[in-house]
């Protein structure tokens, strides 16, 4: 449980973190909250020999208003997440959600972007992500870009981040007017990630559905967006029977990893569970 | 001005006595994170070992390379079974009379198992050096399940063994075979067997748990040269039995060897046995002539030291058609892992599984237990309950609940039927257990009536009637007997020492007190409980009594604190010593007061001279009075020790009763209500007991819910991190409803019949008895732990009940 020796750089500047992942190359790895970097140095899964440091860059944590978006910077710990006014107003799935991440000692130090750029599927943020439109900004030797969330997870601990990347903000839109939303989350026990869970947003023109999100965490090699459980609920009236339709087809796209927590037979149905009590949630609190 | 005369009432309380919900003197330093764990020693020139495992399950040792690891700067030493044995230290007893490798010596015989040690400068640089130490293996077939370990061309695990065929415990049969142990009439319960209208059988698992304290097991070893002196801090519950087998397999004379065990982090059983660790870090220490520090981590904790159960059981029941218990019957399979390290009693291999008879009256009764090896880590010693007491009461608790779903007899019913009743006490089992006290009908009836039982069994007809009902409803019930205080001397000892327990209590001239025990507390609170027991016995307030213990240089020789017996034996033995001081006081007293022993009365905190309410003398009179001018005749001083040898094991019982909802969507359960009535005889701190009792259920709830060490058929554990061993936080934690009944043991001096186990032994056959219900209308008898929601799920599958 110890790691290898690393060598510790902190710097000030986003700039300064591009320049020293450029020059240190693959044997660098970004440090934010570590609360998954640790653990697997810990272990000796990782053993990167230099860590750079990006606690004590401000312009990376907070939550403001630009225009019609939202941006959080990529440093944002879970409990500012949580705690956010910004958040809680305009994308309360965010900060309801946080709350089922980890425990309150992890939240402290835990960051969204360094949930999101770490690629694991058991993550909770990617389908928040993706359930949200996020778009990634991304910063790199070349400068910024944009990337929208559902380019971002390519697969498991793979993004479209390369070693000298920096994920600077996600962006976002407040959600429609009136719109509901849920994130169901199975878990065994505090601090576990997800044997299954699935966040939905969902508003409402007129008694019909205007919009909606499904999005699956840990039931895939990425977080999933389930398009075809969407088409069967976009534009109806939501019933009892079509809410179980559309977790049928939620769970045709599953492809889960057996592991302890249980085999693949049960994590789909317990993505169906999921999808059903989220999307039944959801619409319990659209208007 | 005179200071206003206190009535009899202020000065009981001021006492803080037996009865007293005083707050714990340890927490003062344990919330100020002012606790000095065994990590927390630091020595000069201290020392840091680490330990090379083995990755596989079984194998052959075919070569060790050290020389990169030893290359790293830092690095003083890396040792294996080679080394050690010139020493012949390569091997170690354990208390169960096998032996086991300190280092493993040619094979590995579980994953994890010590290979070899690393010293260096610090931690890291050791951890760097394990890494650096390269061991080949020719891979063996592994044996995971006890039963295949017994078929006749299973591999043979123990090699050292060859050719012995007599055990520590009688004739081993089969290479893999450790011993079979006995107790009951078999004839008899076989008679009864026979003639019997009904008879049920279940097999079932008590998996393999680990206790996990929040301390992992560690030590500092330091070897003084010059004096030749070994002392060493270690997480240990049993300094005193340390120091022996330490001295035995050292060769260091006894009074040269100093054990300090220094605050612990929970033990539950993990820190009875002596561990490899120990014993490398005393040898460096020895070798190198320098403090040696060996902390483990929580991957090592978990894989390596004493696990927990692993007991498979076939229990049999005969009765007569409207439910009365006429026979039991016993068949055990016990995993022991690579090496027997259970630390039992000598003469009881399996502990005190005989109890298994419980709480009712059976007339005829047998049960076998036979102890197995296979590629698994050894220890067995743990936990809350190191004598398998909560492997016994597991099994009569559900074969209670099995005759009374054949009978269609409801399982209040059942017990009020079969427990032993109040005028049957002192009851003599058909194992031979002689129960000192107990008042199961009166306990029973106040819990059902608090729950309200039968509006709860009709809430759970409704649901069963619904089949849109979204959750299944069950209810357990348990009545269950607990054996603690081992022992008394004549049946129980530990490597020849019989497990007596010891109390010193020195009053100092101002009346102030110190006493010094060879017990050591773990979490249990004995600083402040020890003391309230002197205080009621002596009438010396509570605040101004130390109670130390731990350290082998001070404290009188006993056995240590598990297997819930402090308060049964230390608690006794305070009180007999505390008798002795009280006696030579009144001596004193009559002597100050000129008149004779027999015209004093002791009253709280004084002896008085009938008669005369104004003639008196304190406690703090004559303390000062003893050392000042004692009267002719005595000696000088106020103490006295005493090695309280019990005349009987202490017979604690309780009443568990639990309410679970299972969704049928997802398989979780929760608990609704879990009301825990608990006798233990005389209470001395009720808010410590209700402690314990709210840890052992914490405890008890994981293990049932969720605890089990998941092996794959290569002898990998697979959950050995807190990600995925449950550990439940206060969030998962049921809210537990306590009660209590006082029931004195009439042999016990204070009446104190030990707590901190029942809640553990008594919960987890109730969860399940409770998840078992939740099916019981589909004719499901038994279902194995751990009710995790997956395992749940399965079984709605299965039965076609589930959403
Ligand atoms: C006990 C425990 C339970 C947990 N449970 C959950 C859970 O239920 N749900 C959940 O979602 N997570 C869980 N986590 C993970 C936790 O949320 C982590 O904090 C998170 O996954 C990683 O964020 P971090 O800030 O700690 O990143 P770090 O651990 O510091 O970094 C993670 C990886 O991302 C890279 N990285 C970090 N920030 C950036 C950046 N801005 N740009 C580019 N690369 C970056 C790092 O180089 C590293 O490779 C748990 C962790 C623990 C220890």
């Amino acid at each position: 449980m110890i790691p290898p020796n690393f060598e510790y750089h902190r710097p000030a500047t986003v700039d300064e973190a591009v320049g020293l992942l450029t020059s240190l190359g693959s044997e660098a790895k970004i440090l934010a909250g570590g609360h998954s970097l640790l653990p697997m140095m810990k272990l000796r899964f990782a053993m990167p020999e230099h860590l750079v440091d990006i606690n004590r860059i401000p312009e990376l944590s907070g939550v403001s208003v630009v225009g019609d978006d939202i941006v959080i910077g990529a440093m944002t710990t879970e409990n500012a997440v949580i705690a956010d006014p910004i958040l809680n107003e305009k994308v309360p799935l965010l900060p309801e959600a946080a709350k089922l991440i980890a425990d309150p000692q992890v939240r402290n130090r835990g960051t969204i972007g360094g949930d999101i750029a770490h690629g694991d599927p058991a993550n909770d943020h990617p389908a928040l992500a993706l359930a949200c439109d996020a778009v990634m900004t991304v910063v790199g030797p070349e400068g910024a870009r944009q990337i929208p969330a559902s380019e971002f997870f390519l697969g498991t601990y793979w993004t479209a981040l390369n070693d000298d990347d920096i994920l600077t903000a996600i962006t976002v839109k407040a959600f429609p007017n009136g719109a509901g939303f849920s994130y169901r989350k199975l878990k065994r026990k505090t601090g576990d990630w997800a044997t299954a869970a699935c966040a939905v947003v969902v508003a409402l023109s007129g008694g019909s559905v205007s919009h909606i999100r499904i999005t699956l965490t840990n039931l895939g090699p990425t977080a999933i967006r389930a398009h075809d459980a969407e088409a069967v609920l976009s534009g109806q009236t939501v019933t009892d029977e079509l809410i179980k339709q559309a977790a049928e087809k939620a769970m045709a796209i599953c492809d889960p990893a057996e592991d302890l927590r249980g085999d693949v037979e049960y994590k789909t149905a317990m993505a169906g569970q999921m999808v059903q009590r989220a999307i039944a949630e959801a619409l319990s609190r659209a208007n | 001005m005179n200071a206003p005369v206190k009535t009899p009432e202020e000065r009981q309380a001021e006492l803080q006595g037996m009865g007293d919900s005083r707050l714990r003197k340890e927490d003062a330093r344990f919330i100020q994170g002012k606790g000095q764990y065994c990590d927390d020693i630091k020595l000069p020139g201290m020392l840091h070992m680490d330990i090379v495992r083995s990755p596989i399950a079984h194998g052959r040792i075919k070569n060790i390379k050290k020389d990169d690891a030893l290359a790293i700067p830092g690095v003083h030493a890396v040792l294996t079974a080679d080394d050690l044995k010139p020493l012949n230290l390569h091997w170690m007893p354990t208390l169960a009379g096998d032996v086991a490798a300190v280092l493993a010596d040619e094979k590995v015989h579980f994953q994890m198992q010590e290979v070899a040690i690393v010293i260096a400068d610090d931690r890291y640089i050791a951890a760097d050096a394990v890494e650096a130490v390269e061991v080949e293996y020719e891979e063996l077939p592994v044996v995971m399940d006890p039963y295949a370990a017994l078929e006749a061309d299973a591999p043979v695990l123990r090699e050292d063994l060859a050719g012995k065929n007599e055990g520590a415990h009688g004739p081993r049969e089969h290479h893999n075979h450790i011993f079979t142990w006995e107790a009951g009439d078999k004839a008899a319960a076989d008679d009864v067997f026979a003639s019997a209208p009904v008879t049920v059988s279940q097999h079932m698992l008590y998996p393999r748990v680990h206790p996990c304290p929040l301390e992992t097991c560690g030590c500092v070893a330091s070897f003084d040269p010059i004096k030749g002196e070994l002392t060493t801090w270690m997480t240990s519950q049993a300094p005193h039995v340390v120091r022996t087998v330490v001295s035995m397999l050292s060769g260091v004379p006894e009074s040269k060897v100093r054990i300090i065990s220094p605050d612990i982090g929970g033990g539950f059983g993990n820190k009875v046995g002596v561990y490899p660790g120990y014993v490398c870090a005393i040898v460096s220490s020895i070798v190198l002539g320098k403090p040696v520090k060996w902390s483990e981590d929580r991957i090592e904790n978990i894989s390596s030291t004493a696990f927990a159960r692993d007991y498979h059981m076939d229990g049999h029941l005969a009765a007569t058609e409207d439910g009365k218990i006429l026979g039991l019957k016993v068949d055990v399979v016990a995993d022991h892992g690579a090496f027997d390290a259970c630390a039992d009693p000598t003469k009881f291999p399996a502990g005190l599984f005989h109890i298994c008879s419980g709480s009712y009256d059976i007339s005829a009764a047998h049960c076998s237990v036979k102890g197995v090896y296979t590629n698994k880590a050894p220890g067995g010693v743990a936990y809350r309950c190191s004598f398998r007491v909560t492997e016994a009461v597991y099994l009569i608790e559900r074969m209670v609940d099995v005759l009374a779903q054949k009978l269609d007899i409801d399982k209040a019913e059942i017990r009020r039927k079969n427990l032993i009743r109040k005028d049957q006490f002192p009851y003599t089992s058909p194992f031979g257990f002689e129960y000192d006290s107990g008042d199961y009908h009166t306990a029973l009836e106040k819990v059902l009536d608090a729950v309200d039982y039968k509006a709860l069994r009709a809430e759970q007809q409704e649901k069963r009637n619904d089949p849109d009902s979204p959750t299944l409803m069950g209810i357990g019930l348990v009545t269950f007997t607990e054996v603690v205080g081992a022992g008394p001397t004549k049946m129980c000892d530990i490597l020849g020492v019989g497990m007596f327990d010891s109390c010193e209590i020195r009053i100092h001239p101002t009346g102030s007190a110190i006493a010094r025990m060879g017990t050591i507390t773990q979490g249990q609170g004995h600083q402040t409980t020890y003391a309230q027991i002197i205080a009621s016995e002596l009438g010396i307030p509570s605040e101004v009594i130390q109670v130390e213990e731990g350290d082998t240089s001070t404290a009188p020789y006993g056995l240590g604190t598990y297997g819930s017996r402090s308060t049964p034996v230390a608690g006794a033995a305070i009180a007999m010593a505390a008798r002795k001081i009280h006696a030579k006081a009144k001596k004193i007293a009559a002597h100050l007061l000129e008149v004779s022993e027999s015209d004093l009365d002791w009253e709280i905190d004084r002896f008085k001279v009938r008669g005369n309410e104004d003639q008196f003398k304190t406690m703090a009179d004559i303390a000062f009075a003893a050392y000042q001018q004692p009267p002719e005749g005595l000696e000088p001083g106020l103490e006295a020790v005493h090695y309280y040898d019990p005349p009987n094991f202490t017979y604690p019982f309780g009443i568990y009763f639990c309410v679970v909802d299972i969704d049928k969507g997802t398989g979780e359960s929760s608990i609704r209500r879990f009301y825990a009535l608990d006798d233990c005889g005389t209470r001395i701190n009720p808010m410590i007991i209700d402690g314990q009792i709210h840890g052992g259920l914490t405890e008890g709830f994981a293990v049932a819910m969720g605890q089990q060490m998941p092996f794959d058929e290569q002898g990998n554990l697979l959950g050995n991190t807190l990600m995925d061993y449950f550990l439940p936080t206060a969030v998962e934690t049921p809210a537990w409803e306590t009660d209590y009944t006082v029931t004195p043991s009439p042999h016990h001096p204070i009446g104190a019949k030990g707590v901190a186990e029942s809640p553990h032994v008594g919960s987890i056959p109730t969860f399940t008895s409770a998840v078992v219900d939740a099916f019981a209308h589909l004719g499901v008898t038994h279902i194995d732990m751990p009710h995790t929601s997956y395992r749940i799920w399965k079984k709605l599958k299965e039965e076609g009940v589930q959403l």
